[in-house]
C-alpha cells in the first residue's frame, strides 16, 4: 500500500472539486437516512448491522422500488386498454367498426372492493400493533407476547378477508362465464380478465406473504424480523388495495 | 459465507454456488455473460461467413438456410444485448464492486440477489433451448415484431422457438427488476458514513441510473410479452389487425389491434435498455481516466447531472426507432427533437473525458503501474473512441428525413455496434483489467493486455466502420443473402461485396484478438495470488485495505471526501477513506 | 433507359445515384451531416491524441471554457441541423399528395410485392382478405361484386411516369414489410391492418430496386421488385396496353364465371 500523502494543494483546489465546493465545511454527517441522530448506539456499528430501524427502512425502500416497477407494468396494461378501446377499422361500406362492447361489471365486485378496503384496515391495525412501544418492551423483556398475539389476530383477519376477496373475484368470473362472457369474447373482456387476473395474481402473492408473515410471527424470536415482515407485507397489501380501487374505477367508468 | 472454514474443494464449490454472498452472485453473473458472449460471438462469425460466402458448407452443419440465418441474427442480438451487455456491467460488476465502493459489506437483499442471478441463468438456458426445438430459434430479430412473432404460421422458428424466446425474456425481466431493486436499495440505504450523494463515484451513479431505468423499462416489456403471449395462445388480437392473412390462413380476431402498439411498448423498453447497457461503462470510464491521468474530473457535479439527464431523456425518445414504421409525422418531429437533445449530455461527457486526459502524459509513480498507459486506461480510452465514433451517427439517424434513407440499413448496424457493442465491451474489459487485483488477487499481464487492446481496437474498427458504407449503399439488415436474384436489387447489393469481404475478415480478426485475453486470464489464474494492495493508486473505497474481506466486526469505513482528489502535479492524492486534512489549516 | 449501365453507387460515401425529386435536398442534408460527423470524429480524436501526447500538465481549466462553451456550440450546431431537416421532413410528410397525383396501391405479402392501378375509373375496388389467393389469380382479394374493382390492374412490377407526383398507398396482408427504394430515397413500412401513404416524384427514367426492409420471414432477402420509371409518353403507352389486356381478360373471366358459379 503506497503512502497517501496530504499535500496542502489539495485543499486549495476544493473549488473545482466535487461536493465540498469550498463553502460547506465537511461535516461527514451520517448518510443513508438511518438512525435519525437519536443517539442510539447502533450508529457505531457497521452498515447493515445497525439494528431494526435500518432493516425496516431497507425493506421499505426495496418494496418501494419493486412496486414502482410493478406500477409501470399496470400503466402499460392500462395504456393498451385505452388504445384498444379507441381503435377500430372501416368495413367494406366505409363504416367505422369498433368492436368494443363494455363488459358489464358483476355487482359482486362492489362487495369485493369493500372487503378489500376493510382488509386494509385490519392489516393496518396489525402493522400498528407491531410498533407499540409499550408492548414492544414487554416482548423484549420476555414478559409476554402481546404484540404477537394481537398482530396474529389482525393478520389472520386480513388473510380471511383477502381470501374472501379472491373467492369473490372467482365468483365474478363465474357469473360472467354464465353470461357467456369469456376472456376471448371481446376486446373489452380481454381487459376485464387481464386486469382482474393479474391483480388477483398479485393479491395471491400478498396472501402468500401474509401466511409467511403469520408463520414468522410464531416462529421468529427476533422482534425486528417480525416487524419487518409484517410491515412490508402490510404496505404491499395497501398498495394492492389502492391499485385495485383504481383498476376497478377504470373498469366501471373507463370502459 | 466464510471461505476459510471450508476445506473440501467439492464442498466449497457447492457453497460458492449456493451462496448468497454478493461476490459469488457477481461471479455467477459474469459466468452467465461469458457463456453468452462466447456463443454470441460464434453466431456472429457464422453470420459473417454466410453473408460473404453464401454457398459455403459449414463443417458439421452444411449450408445455412435463410431462416437459419435469421435465427442466428435474432439469437446473436438477444444474447449479446440482454445476457452480455445488461448482465455483465450492471449485475456482474454491480455486485462485485458496488458494495465495497460505497463502503458496505453486502447488498441489501442477498437472498433475492442470488435468486435473480439464478433466474437469469434459467432465462439463458431457456433461450438456448430454442436452438434445439423443432423449427429452431425464432427469426424475427431481437425486436420480435408481430405479426411475424405472433403466430407459428409466419415461418419456422415462430412456433415453440418463439415461445421459448418469450419465456426467456419474461424471466429475464423479472430477474432484472429484482436485481435493480436490490441495487437501488443498496445505494440508497447502505452507504457508509460520510458517503454523501455527491461523493459517490461516477460508477455508482451509472449503476444507480441504469437500475432506475431497469425498474421502469423491464416491467413494460413484461406487460408487452404477456400481451403477445395471449395473442399467440389465447386468440386475442392486441397486436394483430382483425383480419390477417398469413401463409394462406385467414386469422380473425375480435378487435383491432395493431403491430404499432407492440413497437411502442417494445421501444419504450428498448431504448432505455441500450442506456442500461452503457451507463455503467460511462461511469467507469470517467473514474478510470481520472485515476490514470491523476486528474480531478472537471465538473464532477455536471457529470452526475448528465448521467441522470441521459437516463431521464432516454425514457422520452423511443419513437426514433419508428420514424418510418407508420408513426404520425408530427410525433416523428417531437421524437426527433428529444433525441437530438440526448446528444447534448452525451457530448458533455465526451468533453469531460477529453479534458480529463488532456496533458496527462506522465511518469508513473507506482511500481505496479510500470507503463504510462496501463491496459485499463487503454480500454477506457478505447471506450471514449468508440463512443464518439458510434455517437456521431446518432444525431444523423435522429433526423427523420435522413432516417427515411438509413433506417434498417447496415448504417444502423454500424452505429450500434460501435457505440453499444464495442464501447460496452470495452467497458467490460476495462472493468476486468482494472479490478482484477480485487477480484482474482492478481494483476493481468500487461503485454498480453496491450496485444488484446490493439487487436480488438483495430479489429473492431475494420469490422464496423465499413458497415457505414455498405449501409449508405443501401444494404438492408436481416438479409440472408446478397446474391442469387437477378435485377437492379442484385446489382445494388452485389456492389457492396468487396466491403463485405473486408468486414468478415475484420470480424475474424476481432474474434482472434480475444485469444490473448483468454490466454492472459488462464496464465494469470495459474500464478499464485499476490497480497492485496492498491496497485493503481486509486482513491475510491473498493481499494481500501480489507474492503473486500470486510467482516461484520470490522470498523465501518468512513468517507471524508469525494473521489479523485489529486494534487496539481498528479503525484500525490487523497483517498476517500484517509482521515487526513479536513481539520488542517489551509495555507495561503 | 437501363439503370444497370449507371454505376449503382458513387462518391466517397457510396450513395446510390438519386432518381427522385426530393432526393436532392435529402442527399445534400445527408452529406452535410456525414461530413460534419466525420469532422467531429476526427477533431475529437485529434484532441484526444494531442492531449495524451502533451507532457505539460496544464492548470485545471475553468469549467466555462472546457465544458459550457463547447456544449453551447454543439447545441447550436445540432439545433441548426435539426431545424433544417425538420423543415424537409415537414414538406415531405406533413401534407398529403396533390389531388392530381397518380394513385398506386402497394401490397406486401410474404414474399412478394403487388402493385395495383385504379384503371380507367380512377377508383380502387374494395378488397377482402378472404378472397385473396394467388392460385385464383386474385392475390389481393379484389371483390368481384364491386364495379370499381373490375378495371383494376394488378402488376408485379411498379411502373411510374417520370416527373409526375405519385401517391402510394401501402398495405400488408400478413406481417410488416418495409417498402424501400434506395435510389429514390424512399422508405416506409407496410403494416397489416393500417394504410400508409407516401408521395414523391420520380425524376430519372430507369430501373430501380425495390427492397423489403423489415424482417418478414425466411424470404425477406428475396422480397425484391423492380421499379421502372418511364418517360411520360412511354408510360402512357404502357398503361394503355395494360388496360386493354385487362379488359380482355375480364371479358373472358366473366363469361367463364357466369356459366360456372350459381350459388
Ligand atoms: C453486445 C452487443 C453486441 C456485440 C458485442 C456484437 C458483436 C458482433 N456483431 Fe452484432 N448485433 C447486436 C449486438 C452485438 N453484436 C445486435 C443487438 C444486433 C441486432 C440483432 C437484430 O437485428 O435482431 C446485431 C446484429 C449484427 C449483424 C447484423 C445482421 C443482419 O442484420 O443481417 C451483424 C453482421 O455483421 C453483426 C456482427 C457482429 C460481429 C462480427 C461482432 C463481433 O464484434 C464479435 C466479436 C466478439 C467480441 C469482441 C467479444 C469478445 C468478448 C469476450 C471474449 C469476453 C468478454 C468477457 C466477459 C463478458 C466476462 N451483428
Ligand atoms: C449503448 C447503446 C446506444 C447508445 C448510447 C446510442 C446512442 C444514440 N442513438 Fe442509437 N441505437 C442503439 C444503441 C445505442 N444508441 C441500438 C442498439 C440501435 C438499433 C436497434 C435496432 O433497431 O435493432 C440504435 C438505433 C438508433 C436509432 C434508430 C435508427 C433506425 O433504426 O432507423 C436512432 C435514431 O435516432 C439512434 C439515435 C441515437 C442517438 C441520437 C444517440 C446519442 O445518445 C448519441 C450521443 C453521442 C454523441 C452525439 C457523440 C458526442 C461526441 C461528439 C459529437 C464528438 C465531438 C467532440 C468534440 C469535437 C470535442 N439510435
Ligand atoms: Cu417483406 Cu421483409
Ligand atoms: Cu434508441
Amino acid at each position: 500500500m503506497p503512502p497517501t500523502l496530504t499535500p496542502p494543494e489539495i485543499d486549495r483546489h476544493h473549488h473545482i472539486s466535487d461536493g465540498n465546493n469550498g463553502h460547506k465545511p465537511p461535516t461527514d454527517k451520517r448518510t443513508g437516512g438511518n438512525g435519525d441522530g437519536d443517539g442510539d448506539n447502533w450508529n457505531n456499528r457497521p452498515q447493515g448491522h445497525r439494528g431494526p430501524r435500518e432493516r425496516l427502512a431497507q425493506a421499505r425502500i426495496g418494496l418501494f422500488f419493486a412496486l414502482g416497477g410493478d406500477l409501470m407494468f399496470f400503466i402499460a396494461l392500462v395504456s393498451v386498454f385505452f388504445v384498444t378501446k379507441a381503435s377500430g377499422h372501416f368495413d367494406a361500406y366505409s363504416h367505422f367498426i369498433n368492436e368494443w362492447l363494455p363488459t358489464a361489471i358483476p355487482s359482486i365486485l362492489w362487495l369485493n372492493t369493500a372487503i378489500l378496503l376493510l382488509s386494509s384496515v385490519t392489516a393496518e391495525a396489525a402493522r400498528r400493533t407491531m410498533f407499540r412501544e409499550h408492548d414492544a418492551m414487554d416482548e423484549w423483556f420476555g414478559i409476554g407476547r402481546p404484540i404477537t398475539r394481537r398482530a396474529t389476530l389482525w393478520l389472520s383477519l386480513t388473510l380471511l378477508l383477502g381470501g374472501f376477496f379472491l373467492i369473490g373475484q372467482w365468483v365474478a368470473w363465474d357469473q360472467l362465464a354464465a353470461q357467456h362472457v369469456f376472456f376471448r369474447s371481446n376486446p373489452s373482456s380481454h381487459f376485464f380478465y387481464l386486469i382482474t387476473v393479474t391483480h388477483a395474481v398479485h393479491l395471491f402473492l400478498g396472501i402468500v406473504a401474509l401466511i409467511a408473515a403469520l408463520m414468522i410471527l410464531q416462529l421468529s424470536r427476533s422482534l425486528s424480523t417480525r416487524q419487518v415482515f409484517v410491515d412490508t407485507t402490510v404496505w404491499y397489501w395497501h398498495v394492492m388495495g389502492i391499485l385495485w380501487v383504481f383498476l376497478f374505477l377504470l373498469l366501471v367508468y373507463g370502459q | 459465507m466464510k471461505p476459510s472454514t471450508l476445506r473440501h474443494p467439492a464442498r466449497s464449490l457447492l457453497h460458492a454456488i449456493f451462496s448468497t454472498h454478493h461476490r459469488n452472485v457477481g461471479f455467477g453473473y459474469l459466468a452467465i455473460s461469458f457463456i453468452a458472449v462466447a456463443i454470441g460471438t460464434l453466431l456472429s462469425l457464422a453470420m459473417r461467413l454466410h453473408l460473404t460466402w453464401p454457398a459455403w458448407h459449414f463443417p458439421l452443419h452444411g449450408l445455412i438456410l435463410p431462416e437459419e440465418y435469421l435465427a442466428l441474427v435474432t439469437m446473436h442480438g438477444t444474447l449479446m444485448l440482454f445476457f452480455v451487455l445488461t448482465v455483465a456491467p450492471q449485475s456482474g460488476f454491480g455486485n462485485l464492486i458496488l458494495p465495497s465502493q460505497i463502503g458496505s459489506r453486502r447488498m441489501s437483499f442477498p437472498r433475492l440477489n442470488a435468486l435473480s442471478m439464478w433466474l437469469t441463468a434459467l432465462a439463458l438456458a431457456v433461450l438456448l433451448a430454442a436452438f434445439f426445438v423443432p423449427g429452431g430459434a425464432p427469426m424475427g430479430g431481437w425486436t420480435s415484431l408481430p405479426p411475424l412473432s405472433a403466430t407459428p404460421l409466419a415461418g419456422p422458428g415462430e412456433g415453440l422457438g418463439m415461445d421459448l424466446w418469450l419465456a426467456s425474456i419474461a424471466i429475464f425481466c423479472i430477474a432484472s427488476t429484482i436485481s435493480a431493486t436490490n441495487t437501488l436499495t443498496t445505494i440508497v440505504k447502505l452507504r457508509c458514513n460520510g458517503m454523501r450523494w455527491e461523493r459517490l463515484p461516477l460508477t455508482v451513479w451509472g449503476w444507480f441510473t441504469a437500475a432506475l431505468l431497469s425498474v421502469i423499462a423491464f416491467s413494460v416489456l413484461l406487460a408487452a410479452i404477456l400481451l403477445l403471449f395471449s395473442d399467440r395462445h389465447l386468440h386475442t388480437g392486441f397486436f394483430l389487425p382483425s383480419n390477417d392473412l398469413i401463409n394462406g390462413v385467414l386469422l380473425q380476431h375480435r378487435g383491432d389491434g395493431s403491430p404499432l402498439l407492440w413497437l411502442h411498448l417494445f421501444w419504450f423498453f428498448g431504448h432505455p435498455e441500450v442506456y442500461i447497457a452503457i451507463l455503467p461503462g460511462m461511469g467507469l470510464t470517467s473514474m478510470v481516466l481520472a485515476n490514470f491521468s491523476r486528474r480531478r474530473i472537471p465538473g464532477y457535479r455536471l457529470m452526475i447531472l448528465t448521467t441522470l439527464l441521459i437516463g431521464f431523456l432516454g425514457i422520452l425518445v423511443w419513437g426514433h426507432h419508428m420514424f418510418v414504421a407508420g408513426l404520425n409525422p408530427f410525433a416523428g418531429t417531437a421524437f426527433s427533437i428529444s433525441t437530438m437533445a440526448i446528444a447534448i449530455p452525451s457530448f458533455a461527457k465526451v468533453v469531460s473525458w477529453l479534458t480529463t486526459v488532456w496533458g496527462s502524459h506522465r511518469t508513473p509513480s507506482s511500481a505496479a503501474a510500470t507503463s504510462r498507459f496501463p491496459t485499463p486506461m487503454l480500454f477506457a480510452l478505447g471506450f471514449v473512441s468508440f463512443f464518439i465514433a458510434g455517437g456521431v451517427s446518432g444525431p444523423i439517424l435522429a433526423q427523420p428525413i435522413l432516417d427515411e434513407y438509413l433506417h434498417s440499413t447496415f448504417f444502423v448496424v454500424a452505429h450500434f455496434h460501435l457505440i453499444m457493442s464495442m464501447a460496452g465491451l470495452f467497458g467490460i474489459f476495462c472493468a476486468i483489467y482494472y479490478w482484477a487485483p480485487l477480484l482474482i488477487h492478481r494483476t493481468l499481464s500487461e503485454p498480453l493486455g496491450k496485444l488484446h487492446f490493439w487487436g480488438t481496437l483495430i479489429g473492431a474498427y475494420s469490422t464496423f466502420l465499413p458497415m457505414h458504407f455498405t449501409g449508405l449503399a443501401g444494404e438492408p439488415r436481416h438479409y440472408a443473402q446478397l446474391n442469387g436474384l437477378a435485377g437492379p436489387g442484385m446489382t445494388l447489393l452485389q456492389s457492396t461485396m468487396p466491403l463485405q469481404r473486408h468486414i468478415t475478415i475484420g470480424a475474424i480478426g476481432l474474434a482472434l484478438a480475444q485469444l490473448p485475453f483468454l490466454l492472459n486470464l488462464i496464465l494469470t489464474l495459474l500464478r499464485p495470488a499476490q497480497p492485496f494492495d492498491n496497485p493503481w493508486n486509486a482513491t475510491t473505497l473498493e481499494w481500501a485495505p480489507g474492503s473486500l474481506n470486510l467482516h461484520p466486526s470490522n470498523q465501518s469505513p468512513v468517507v471524508h471526501r469525494g473521489p479523485c482528489q489529486y494534487t496539481a502535479s498528479g503525484e500525490n492524492f487523497l483517498t476517500q477513506w484517509s482521515e487526513l486534512t479536513p481539520s488542517q489549516p489551509k495555507p495561503e | 433507359m437501363q439503370a444497370s449501365s449507371i454505376p449503382p453507387t458513387h462518391g466517397f460515401w457510396n450513395l446510390p445515384v438519386n432518381a427522385a425529386r426530393h432526393g436532392h435536398v435529402l442527399d445534400a442534408q445527408l452529406l452535410l451531416n456525414l461530413w460534419i460527423a466525420l469532422a467531429l470524429l476526427a477533431l475529437a480524436h485529434l484532441i484526444l491524441f494531442i492531449g495524451l501526447a502533451r507532457r505539460k500538465r496544464s492548470r485545471t481549466p475553468s469549467l466555462l471554457l472546457v465544458e459550457y462553451l463547447p456544449i453551447a456550440a454543439f447545441t447550436i450546431l445540432l439545433a441548426a441541423l435539426a431545424t433544417h431537416s425538420e423543415r424537409l421532413w415537414a414538406t415531405q410528410r406533413f401534407t398529403g399528395a396533390d389531388l392530381s397525383a397518380m394513385q398506386v396501391e402497394v401490397t406486401g405479402m410474404q414474399f412478394v410485392w403487388y402493385f395495383r392501378y385504379p384503371g380507367t375509373d380512377a377508383a380502387f375496388g374494395t378488397t377482402r382478405l378472404a378472397l385473396a389467393s394467388a392460385a385464383n389469380a386474385n392475390p389481393l382479394g379484389i371483390d368481384p361484386t364491386d364495379p370499381h374493382g373490375r378495371d383494376d390492374i394488378v402488376t408485379s412490377q411498379l411502373v411510374l411516369p417520370a416527373n409526375r407526383e405519385v401517391d402510394l398507398t401501402l398495405h400488408a396482408q400478413d406481417v410488416i414489410h418495409g417498402f424501400s427504394v434506395p435510389q429514390l430515397r424512399l422508405k416506409q413500412d407496410a403494416t397489416p391492418g393500417t394504410t400508409t401513404h407516401i408521395h414523391f416524384t420520380p425524376e430519372t427514367p430507369g430501373d430501380y430496386a425495390i427492397l423489403c426492409t423489415q424482417v418478414c420471414g425466411l424470404g425477406h432477402y428475396r422480397m425484391q421488385a423492380i421499379l421502372r420509371v418511364l418517360p411520360p409518353a412511354a408510360f402512357d403507352a404502357w398503361l394503355h396496353t395494360q388496360e386493354n389486356l385487362h379488359a380482355q381478360e375480364n371479358l373472358q373471366a366473366q363469361t367463364a364465371s357466369t356459366t360456372e358459379a350459381q350459388p
